[in-house]
């Protein structure tokens, strides 16, 4: 049953108040006062809202956050910093961003392919005609927050007939100098038509530090265009997040995602794709490793609004200590959507007493001729693979290390990026051989 | 295509059956909802005090309570103080025996294919029932009371075994456990009440047929099954009522006790008036049902075939609190026109190595939506847990929908949970291989839709299962496309 009391009012007007002198430029003035009008109205999530049932993360940040202010950038981001978080082998348009503002210093992009303005120098119009009409900020409390807080906005631009043979790198280095502060990045990506590029996103904590890192990322592709985004969440075991990315996947276009998170106290995902056109294919697989008190939570949605689309989802979770993996996926099929194709899948494994899973994979089909299926699966290890491998000689933790590499495969083997996809394997071997073992 | 429509329009212009009413002298409420109104039914029934404060207590926390909204289900709000909450025939008199009962009121179920008369000559299943709120007959008491089972209406239960009713009231579905479950205790009229003393195996099925005939009137019965250690019992419940442009509202509550050893199986054939093709009217079917299995090795099955009533809102649960413990879910939901379902299952698994399964199959047509909303959870002491859920839709025509709402919460590392759904309409390819071999395109439907719900009409009991099939061939007409 819900209850229409809210207990994160107090949290909603305290955000509010801390962030009531931000210095913004015009263009993005409508756009925060749009967001603190819904906010006001609208409030953060309260504690048994259904769509953050699972994830409480409004009591936490109210309970670990005492001072809210915007990060300011950090002094102990260098040259040295950025290579220590480089992905081995891989060539690429690199971006860093220093709690959420870019460091153009440390950047390196080639601009003849690939360009990137602050949203205060974006020409007159744009700002008002594109940024927050993919993600909107009335879906969910988060972005409406995100819109009034932001703190620079960048938009990133792939022309038409582009094919970036080089991924971008995206480098979020996050740490909250002085305790409990947030960072509200925000990013529009237009790609153009017939283009192909790939982005991968890396959020890394530099100390061990709480802070709040609430994230909104749109992506506009272009027609007959394939959008590649993959993200790694490996962050300090202080880290809360929430993370609004939401995509708009016209005629002919692709777009794969891939989430892979590892570590932090609380991280919610909210992923979002609209099929806007026939032949649209939406990909997106994710992982979840999850050990200690980390909590993931990954919500995804499936829009489909036309005739002949496809979607394909797969999330893998593998659930030690008191780690809990939140999982609700939803396909939704539009009436117009007739021939629609959709899949769904969820796969946990659970291996402490301790762990916890809450799935809701949801169907709601407004179209007869389609063809949609979900399926979900909360289990342990198989015994017979693992006396198989063990009556050939293979050690317990070896056997079980294999089985749970060989259960994360499925997806690793999704990701197109040839580097990045070792660069996750090694992530998932280091952890097999430490904390699964 | 125009075939189509034209067999479409032909299908959805279909009358209800069921949908007379009949004239009878009746003792009836006014209309509202009030503490009077309590203590008026309460005195009516000629109740024992703690059942009078158990009722106010139940009024109290109801008023507290606000209406779900939470389900995908859109309906003008309920004014509920312009509902009766109680009428009944008027005959006072306590029956001893089918003859004494009014004629006009026997010919009601006589009309409904349920000749309480018939019953008695024929070997089979004995009925008990209920005209708007209160119990009119009950067949069979002799051979049953022979076994020692209790069978009789709430009421009558009441007076002659308070202390089961004490001891079992409520426990299974507590007052406070919605706002409709709070309501139905606050103005609960009848019902029935199913006793199975130890090691006694049921030797017929027991059965219970609703009937609402008033107009304004909402129906609230309460049943309660309890299986004592080692018996077994399988109950089924029918329903319809008149036709009528208002809304009616049937807020029911259904406990099931199973203790160890004991297995029930409950089916329902759902039937009330889903109003007209315009959507207008109909019952509002806002039901609680929830069985425990108390005790180790017991197993509680649920059947259901839902085909009537506006709006369905139900959700047939099982706790399985003893070890070993079974729980089954079996359902078949058609919807049609602007008819709206959303219903599903609770499993809660508490015991250790304690199985459960749900199988649901949605059918919707014309503007109907159908929702399949259904928790498994696993506690976290609850070792070896397993579960299997499948739930499919089928969808009719392009302005109906079908949306699944799973929800699976794991908290035992040794549990095993597997959910599946699918989507589809009726394929092609399926329809062709029909024709070819010279099977019309109606009857292929049926063929493949009745293949369809196979899995759960084959759980029903025999006589049950003909009206199910009925019922289904009865509402898939036309609905080619």
């Amino acid at each position: 049953m819900t209850t229409t009391t809210k207990h994160s009012d107090s949290l909603t007007s305290t955000l509010l108040e801390a962030y009531k002198d931000i210095q913004f430029t015009l263009a993005a003035s409508s756009l925060r006062n749009e967001g603190r009008d819904l906010l006001q109205r609208i409030g953060l999530p309260a504690n048994k809202e259904e769509e953050y049932k699972f994830t409480p993360i409004s009591k936490k940040i109210e309970g670990t956050i005492t001072r809210f202010s915007h990060a300011i950038p950090s002094e102990n981001v260098d040259q040295k910093t950025v290579d220590e978080n480089l992905i081995p082998g891989l060539d690429c348009h690199l971006l860093v961003f220093n709690n959420g503002k870019l460091e153009r210093n440390l950047s390196n992009f080639d601009t003849s392919v690939l360009s990137l303005i602050s949203f205060a120098d974006l020409l007159e119009g744009k700002m008002e005609e594109q940024v927050g009409k993919i993600a909107k900020a009335n879906k969910d409390p988060f972005v409406a927050l995100n819109q009034v807080a932001f703190q620079e906005g960048t938009w990133l631009e792939v022309a038409a007939k582009t094919v970036l043979e080089k991924p971008v790198y995206i480098l979020q280095l996050i740490q909250a100098t002085q305790e409990g502060e947030t960072v509200h990045p925000r990013s529009y990506i237009q790609v153009g038509k017939n283009a192909k590029v790939t982005f991968i996103e890396n959020v890394v904590s530099l100390d061990d530090s709480p802070y709040f890192l609430n994230g909104v990322t749109e992506i506009n592709v272009g027609e007959n265009s394939q959008v590649d985004f993959y993200r790694v969440q490996d962050e300090s075991k202080a880290a809360l997040e929430v993370n609004n990315t939401e995509i708009n996947v016209p005629r002919d276009a692709t777009f794969n995602s891939a989430v892979i998170s590892l570590q932090g106290k609380m991280i919610r995902n909210n992923l979002s794709i609209n099929l806007l056109d026939s032949n649209s294919l939406g990909n997106m697989y994710g992982i979840y490793m999850l050990n200690g008190q980390t909590h993931v939570d990954n919500h995804t949605n499936v829009d489909h609004t036309m005739p002949h689309a496809e979607s394909n989802e797969l999330y893998k979770g593998i659930l030690a200590d008191h780690s809990r993996g939140v999982f609700n996926g939803k396909i939704f099929v539009r009436q117009d959507a007739q021939k629609t194709n959709a899949f769904q899948q969820n796969n946990n494994i659970l291996l402490s007493e301790d762990a916890v899973v809450n799935t809701k994979p949801q169907l709601e089909i407004w179209a007869d001729d389609v063809k949609c299926s979900h399926g979900c699966t909360t289990g342990q290890l198989d015994e017979e693979a693992l006396f198989y491998l063990r009556s050939r000689g293979i050690s317990k933790e070896n056997s079980r290390g294999m089985l749970l590499y060989a259960f994360a495969g499925e997806v690793l083997e999704k990701i197109n990026n040839e580097n990045f996809r070792d660069y996750c394997i090694g992530l998932i071997q280091q952890r097999l051989g430490t904390h699964y073992a | 295509m125009s075939k189509d429509n034209e067999i479409l329009e032909e299908f959805t212009s279909k009358e209800y059956e069921h949908g007379w009413s009949v004239e009878y002298e009746a003792d009836e409420a006014p209309l509202g909802l009030n503490e009077g109104i309590i203590r008026w039914i309460s005195a009516k029934k000629d109740e024992p005090q703690w059942l009078l404060d158990w009722r106010l207590k139940a009024y109290k926390t109801w008023e507290n309570m606000v209406e779900p909204e939470w389900a995908n289900i859109h309906y003008p709000k309920i004014d509920l103080q312009s509902t009766r909450y109680y009428s009944a025939p008027k005959q006072t008199k306590k029956t001893d025996s089918l003859d004494e009962i009014d004629p006009e009121l026997l010919k009601i179920y006589d009309r409904l294919g349920i000749s309480l008369n018939e019953q008695k000559r024929l070997q089979g299943i004995a009925v008990d029932a209920v005209l708007d709120s209160v119990s009119v007959g009950t067949t069979f008491k002799d051979t049953l009371s022979k076994h020692g089972i209790i069978f009789c209406s709430f009421s009558e239960a009441v007076k002659e075994y308070p202390e089961l009713i004490k001891k079992y009231l409520g426990s299974v579905v507590p007052i406070t456990d919605n706002y409709y479950a709070a309501l139905n205790s606050a103005v609960f009229s009848d019902g029935s009440f199913c006793y199975i003393p130890k090691g006694v195996r049921c030797p017929m099925e027991l059965s219970t047929y609703f009937r609402i005939n008033a107009a304004n009137t909402g129906q609230f019965e309460r049943t309660l099954i309890v299986a004592e250690e080692g018996s077994y019992v399988s109950y089924l419940e029918g329903c319809t009522a008149p036709q009528r442009d208002e809304n009616q509202l049937h807020a029911a509550v259904v406990e099931i006790y199973a203790a160890k050893n004991a297995e029930v199986k409950y089916s329902t054939v759902q039937n009330w008036y889903p109003g007209d093709k315009n959507g207008k009217g109909g019952i509002y079917n806002f039901v609680t049902k929830r069985g425990i299995c108390a005790g180790d090795y017991s197993k509680i099955s649920w059947t259901q075939v839902e085909t009537g009533s506006a709006i369905t809102w139900k959700y047939p649960s099982c706790i399985l609190k003893g070890d070993y413990s079974i729980g089954e879910f079996y359902s078949v939901a058609v919807t049609n026109n602007y008819q709206q379902a959303d219903t599903g299952t609770k499993m809660i698994h508490i015991g250790k190595n304690t199985r459960s399964r749900i199988v649901s199959k949605g059918i919707s047509a014309g503007h109907s939506h159908n929702s399949y909303r259904g928790q498994v959870q696993v506690m976290k002491r609850a070792t070896n847990a397993r579960n299997f859920s499948q739930c499919d839709s089928l969808l009719m025509g392009s302005t109906c929908g079908a949306h699944t709402f799973p929800y699976i919460d794991i908290s035992n590392s040794s549990a095993q949970v597997e959910h599946e759904a699918t989507t589809s309409k009726i394929g092609e390819d399926q329809i062709f291989y029909c024709n070819q071999r010279g099977i019309a395109t109606e009857d292929a439907v049926a063929l493949i839709v009745n293949g369809y719900a196979k899995e759960v009409l084959n759980q029903l009991p025999m006589e049950f299962a003909v009206e199910a099939q009925k019922l289904l061939a009865l509402t898939l007409e036309g609905s080619v496309g």
